[in-house]
């Protein structure tokens, strides 16, 4: 299996790598559209409340609210040409993408996920904000700055941004804090959570109006050795786009891994072979590095763990700044002693390659692709004494996904060949999310739906069923460039006013407690220009302009009672007391009340009486029950 | 809304507002003020404040009083473990708190006697460096008071009050001054505390909703901003415009609020912090070169971080940068470690360093290079080989009374060559220097207070146009010590002000007209509206309410199957869910053609007033009809006349 990739084989990339960068839509007419039209009109458009989630390759875009949302910015580290970079021309086929886009997002550091940031900005022409945390601020510049050389200058590869382009992009960038609400615009919200996954990652919630929706990134459920455990609050977002790296992986626990880990490590270093662990330099890196020295330190080892130098110690340094963003433990010692100062761990020189013996090399990147870890894999693998452990994902057309998949020969640009004889080891490492946790987060939030992103589509299906199952949440997985529907419920807010509901409050208080009967308001709903109120009828008249008419009904029967008015009266009002019950029935000034029915008795002594009942057009079903009664009592007697 | 005040100190403050059923207390500063009424805590046995002469009143026979008071230099001190006044504890009981919201790290010092043992139930909000650092501040002083306990329990001297010298005799309530809380009490009441970022939207039983903001102050200062759906309360308490090294004031979210209570002013009104940053630069080179130490009494977290970076740099430039500087707090170690991982916190020149990575403040350098060093104690580990003078000392406590400072002082107070330095505007530094007196070394007094001072406070108030606006009464008259200075006061022109003191409530009138309310989709969907005019509609509205997390939700009324028909009626809801309501005059010819064409042709209009009387000469029914309403006379028998004339009517005027 060689280096070329059949056209089949790209298409199905598109389809199944990373998600991470794409872009959804959503399309909803606002709460403010919809009081500023007729209510009639209303039916229409609440039914058209539907989330579009359109995919891109490699951007995921938002439209929700009306509102664009550029969720992360990668580049596809499989590609060598123009396919690295998203095509922006899918989003907005002519015209700016500043327009169009009201604001990018970045998740975290890793290339796949800002990679083409300063292409974005610089090459492209988008001038609106970009939001990331600021440990992402501060070391995706490296990063970029890193690939660029490796790019430009070791592959010489035209078209690329420059060194300033990455300044000037950084400029450009807002740093978030976590859990900051931050308004991009008037109706536009976002807000950070954190995500665990690489120092600085953070998961978003992106609200607008009462619809939102929470894009993961990558993220981590279970704290590891140097960062925390991902976390989000009960937010219940319409949507929650998460990633499924592992969609069926539940990996086992941490402790395990890490045994399996250092047993493979000291098996090849007993026999004597060489140990190649192909790292991002920030984030795995670190983790490994403290496992590895604290291990060397238990079991007091002698034989030499090398970190390639260049961006180490600057990284070593980032965590230590950050190190509010580590986990608990880090954060509670680091006053004493630093984590991040390793004593076994020693900077790495490109001539150790060829030194004889044993040793343990961490160098980037992390999936054989290019740099120091495939110059040191081409050395290293004709060597069955030699073992590399690739500590996480890596995409098709890496050199790493080829190893992984059992190649036992890998065919480089100039026609080189290297035999892959040494043993290859995977070991999940990465801090993705497994199906447990995918399933943990969605209890955390409790999203409406949850879109599935990035992982292959086979296991993708396998959770989306088991989230369909356990949750019965609708859960949708769409391919690269299709668009999806999501149907929102779309709460209106509106206004009461107070009056309305204190004196409904009052009324509710009074009643013997009865959580059968459910609480009733009453009132009229006022729609003006683009505000919406209940309140009181009287208060929605005035309001309005207008007034009132009151039709009223007064009746009379005739009753015959020896006896004075008020005698008959209280007789009616035992008769009415009997015959309403749950109605309030009253006595005052000499007349009746059922609620808002007035009876009254006129007629002096053994005469008979008239009795008159009064009533409105609003209470015509009850007056006439009321009449009824009366009626029934004029017969009987 | 109300609101209670529970301290007398303005930049200690602590208040209690009580807005929608919701009980906030805002800050629970301790002022240590009181302190400065005691004998100090020296760490080595000192015999001339041992020595001091008791003090008794002239006319006391009161034996118990014996040893509880001593004299130095006509100034009069309890020999006792220092004592601290307490928020007021009758206004309000403390287990009913909903929620603390705390400002920074210097007006929490309170926060044990509020929540332990109290009954509290509440959640206490404040940011990671408010916490981390006010953790430094609570166990500092813990350990000050343990490190050198004094076992007296003095108490008798309250009864007498009246008999003392002044300061002493202006005590207020002493009896309900207390002794220090615990380092257990401290890791119990911070155990409370929620951890919250800037503009994080924070959700008090959904009622209200409570928000920090930055208020430029120190590391993790902020503001709070209390809203409900359409009401606003602003609390600015310990806010800075100037720039020094904490992300700077955010105003904009202040704006317009219907509340505004301002507190936390400069303690030091007539004092510039550049001017006296620059002459305690002056002070301590002078007294360097003359070969004299020179004392910081100092917090350990704040201003003291600003002192190390410009004290090195103007030492430097003066070529005196092999003058070591010592910082020696129980927390020295952890106020450096924190400071410098709280990029997130800083100002923005900080802040970009540490993308470089450079650590934001230079003292972590100072401390690599051996320029600043720092210990837990003075009887650490190394101290003693390590110091030499003459040098910078940075100690506390800037009272005075407790802390490796005391020793300092002792030490070098018969030195002319010496100089103490005041910076911390908490204590008037010649109060604290009373119990040393006399004193050959010198004093300086260069009190640094970043917060707003009264111009930048009124211009403040201007820019946030507050619909009522609260201060401590304190700020509506110029300070005690420049009584003719009236521009150290708030304006309170144009305004609605309203000035509280300690044990004062009041209530704050907040026009509240309406809430919010969701609309559930099904329910809106099938509202039909008639508009009455153009761009006004109507539709009355009969629905389920309902009430959780103190949200309103409105929905559609269920359709209840076990009640048979009739018994609905005793309900109500069904009747209510298509009633409509007639609105605007009748047309009375309308009216009676529309009668005819019903077949009813006998009838007769006359004018009577403003409206018309309608006779129905056949059968005995009369309408009457005015502008703004209809009545409809008829005997009881006559149900089918009367229900065609309300049928007709109704066909006559508008409805919603």
């Amino acid at each position: 299996m060689l280096e070329t990739e059949t056209h089949e084989q790209i298409e199905q990339h598109k389809i199944i790598t990373k998600w991470h960068q794409l872009i959804t839509s959503v399309v909803i007419s606002s709460a403010v559209e919809c009081s500023s039209v007729d209510l009639s009109r209303k039916r229409e458009l609440v039914r058209r409340n539907t989330d579009k989630i359109a995919i891109v390759r490699r951007i995921l875009f938002e439209h929700i609210g009306g509102k664009n949302v550029m969720l992360d910015c990668g580049m596809h580290m499989g590609f060598n040409d123009e396919r690295r970079f998203p095509d922006f021309s899918f989003i907005t086929p002519e015209g700016p993408v500043t327009s169009f886009i009201d604001c990018v997002i970045i998740s975290h550091f890793h290339l796949d996920h800002c990679g083409a940031l300063p292409y974005l900005t610089e090459m492209v022409g988008y001038t609106g904000p970009i939001y990331m945390t600021h440990p992402t601020k501060a070391i995706a510049p490296i990063l970029l700055e890193d690939m660029r050389k490796i790019a430009v200058e070791k592959k010489g590869e035209g078209n690329f941004f420059t060194s300033q382009m990455i300044k000037d992009c950084m400029k450009k960038v807002i740093a978030v804090t976590l859990h900051q609400s931050l308004m991009v615009d008037s109706q536009l919200e976002i807000k950070a959570y954190y995500a665990g996954h690489v120092l600085g990652a953070a998961m978003f919630k992106v609200t607008v109006g009462s619809q939102s929706i929470v894009y993961t990134g990558d993220y981590n459920m279970t704290p590891d050795r140097h960062l925390g455990a991902a976390w989000v609050d009960k937010c219940r977002p319409d949507v929650l786009i998460t990633e499924s790296t592992y969609a069926t992986t539940i990996r086992d626990s941490k402790r395990c891994r890490e045994r399996d880990f250092l047993k493979k490590v000291t098996e090849c270093i007993d026999r004597g072979g060489k140990v190649l662990i192909p790292v991002f330099a920030l984030g795995r890196a670190q983790e490994l590095c403290i496992l590895l020295d604290t291990h060397w330190e238990r079991m007091n080892l002698k034989t030499p763990v090398y970190f390639a130098v260049g961006l180490t110690e600057k990284a070593n340094n980032y965590y230590k700044m950050f190190i509010t963003w580590t986990n608990q433990n880090i954060k509670k010692t680091f006053v004493q002693r630093n984590m991040f100062d390793f004593k076994h761990i020693k900077p790495f020189d490109k001539s150790y390659i060829d030194n004889p013996g044993s040793m343990v090399v961490l160098a980037p990147p992390g999936m054989l692709h290019a740099g120091l870890s495939l110059q040191i894999f081409k050395k290293w693998a004709p060597n069955e004494n030699n073992m590399v452990i690739m500590p996480g994902f890596c995409v098709i057309g890496t050199v790493g996904h080829k190893i992984l998949n059992g190649a036992k020969q890998v065919e480089f640009e100039n026609r080189q060949v290297v035999d892959v004889k040494m043993s290859v080891e995977y070991m999940s490492f990465s801090a993705h999310a497994d199906a447990k946790g995918i399933m943990q987060l969605i209890q955390y939030c409790e999203p409406k739906s949850v879109l599935l992103v990035h992982g292959e589509a086979v296991k993708m299906e396998f959770l989306r069923d088991k989230i369909k199952q356990e949750f019965n949440l609708e859960c949708y997985m769409p391919a690269n460039g299709e668009t999806c529907n999501i149907p929102t419920p779309h709460k209106l807010s509106i206004d009461v006013s107070l009056g309305l509901l204190k004196a409904e409050n009052v009324k509710y208080n009074n009643q013997p407690p009865n959580p059968k009967r459910s609480r009733v308001i009453h009132g009229v709903l006022v729609v003006k220009d683009s505000s919406m109120c209940i309140m009181d009828v009287d208060e929605a008249c005035k309001e309005a302009g207008i007034n009132r008419h009151i039709i009223r009904f007064t009746s009379t029967v005739k009753l015959e009672d020896p006896a004075p008015s008020y005698k008959t009266a209280e007789k009616l009002l035992k008769i009415f007391q009997e015959k309403l019950p749950g109605w309030n029935v009253t006595f005052a000034d000499g007349a009746i009340s059922v609620e808002t029915v007035l009876i009254k008795v006129e007629g002096s002594e053994d005469e008979l009486k008239s009795v008159y009942i009064s009533w409105t057009n609003q209470d015509e079903e009850l007056g006439t029950n009321v009449l009824e009664i009366l009626q029934s009592i004029g017969q009987v007697s | 809304m109300k609101l209670y005040c529970l301290s007398s100190h303005p930049n200690k403050p602590c208040y209690i507002l009580r807005f929608k059923e919701i009980t906030i207390m805002l800050d629970c500063g301790l002022s240590a003020q009181t302190a400065l009424n005691f004998i100090p805590l020296p760490l080595v046995p000192s015999s001339r404040l041992a020595n001091l002469p008791s003090w008794l009143p002239r006319e006391s026979v009161e034996t118990q009083l014996e040893g509880e008071l001593k004299e130095c230099c006509g100034r009069v001190f309890v020999d006792s473990a220092p004592e601290f006044c307490p928020p007021l504890a009758n206004m309000v009981d403390y287990s009913e708190i909903d929620v603390i919201l705390i400002s920074n790290y210097s007006s929490m010092l309170a926060l044990p006697f509020i929540t332990e043992g109290t009954g509290f139930k509440g959640v206490v909000y404040a940011t990671e460096p408010t916490l981390q650092i006010g953790k430094l501040f609570l166990e500092e002083l813990v350990e000050y008071l343990e490190q050198t306990p004094n076992k007296n329990q003095a108490k008798y001297w309250k009864e007498i009050l009246h008999l003392l010298p002044p300061p002493l005799s202006d005590s207020f309530k002493p009896r309900s001054w207390r002794q220090l809380y615990t380092l257990g009490d401290v890791k119990n009441s911070l155990a409370r505390i929620k951890v919250v970022g800037y503009d994080e939207k924070l959700d008090v039983y959904g009622a209200l909703k409570v928000t920090a903001v930055s208020s430029g102050y120190c590391l993790g200062s902020s503001n709070w901003v209390i809203a409900s759906d359409y009401e606003k309360v602003a609390y600015v308490s310990g806010s800075s415009t100037l720039t020094t090294h904490p992300r700077p004031m955010d105003q904009s979210v202040l704006k317009n609020s219907n509340v505004l209570i301002l507190t936390g002013l400069t303690q030091t009104p007539t004092a510039n912090p550049d001017t006296m940053l620059g002459e305690l630069c002056m002070a301590v080179a002078m007294t360097l070169r003359a070969n004299g130490s020179v004392l910081i009494p100092c917090y350990p977290s704040g201003v003291v971080y600003d002192l190390f970076e410009c004290l090195s740099s103007h030492l430097d430039s003066l070529n005196l940068s092999t003058i070591p500087m010592f910082f020696i707090s129980p927390v020295a170690d952890m106020s450096l470690g924190y400071s410098n991982i709280l990029a997130e916190w800083l100002s923005s020149n900080k802040q970009n360093k540490v993308y470089l990575p450079e650590e934001p403040f230079p003292h972590g350098y100072l401390v690599k290079t051996g320029r600043l060093k720092h210990y837990k104690r003075i009887y650490s580990d190394g101290f003693s080989t390590d110091f030499r003078q003459p040098c910078v000392v940075f100690c506390g406590h800037p009272s005075l009374r407790f802390g490796d400072a005391v020793h300092f002082i002792e030490q070098w107070g018969s030195n002319p060559l010496h100089t103490v330095i005041f910076t911390e505007p908490d204590f008037p530094h010649m109060d604290a220097l009373a119990p040393f007196q006399p004193l050959a070394m010198k004093a300086v007094h260069c009190p640094i207070d970043t917060s707003l001072n009264f111009t930048q406070a009124n211009k403040l108030i201007r820019e946030l146009k507050p619909s009522t606006l609260v201060v401590p009464q304190a700020y509506t008259q110029p300070p005690p010590a420049h009584v003719h200075r009236s521009e150290l006061v708030i304006d309170q022109e144009s305004r609605y002000v309203i000035s509280i003191t300690r044990g004062e409530v009041v209530s704050l009138a907040v026009r509240r007209h309406s809430a919010k309310v969701n609309l559930d989709p099904v329910l809106a969907d099938h509202i039909l509206a008639s508009e009455v005019r153009p761009g006004t509609s109507l539709a009355t509205i009969t629905a389920a309410l309902h009430v959780k997390d103190n949200q309103h939700n409105i929905k559609e009324l269920p359709e209840d199957p076990y009640v048979p028909k009739k018994r609905r009626l005793s309900k109500g809801d069904d009747t209510l869910k298509s009633l409509r309501y007639e609105w605007g005059a009748l047309d009375v010819d309308v009216f009676v053609r529309k009668l005819k064409q019903e077949g009813i042709n006998d009838v007769k209009i006359e004018p009577n007033g403003s409206g018309y009387i309608i006779h129905l000469e056949g059968a005995d029914t009369v309408i009457q009809v005015e502008d703004r309403s209809t009545h409809i006379y008829s005997e009881a028998s006559e149900v089918s006349l009367r229900l065609k004339l309300r049928s007709i009517l109704m066909q006559c005027l508008n409805s919603f």
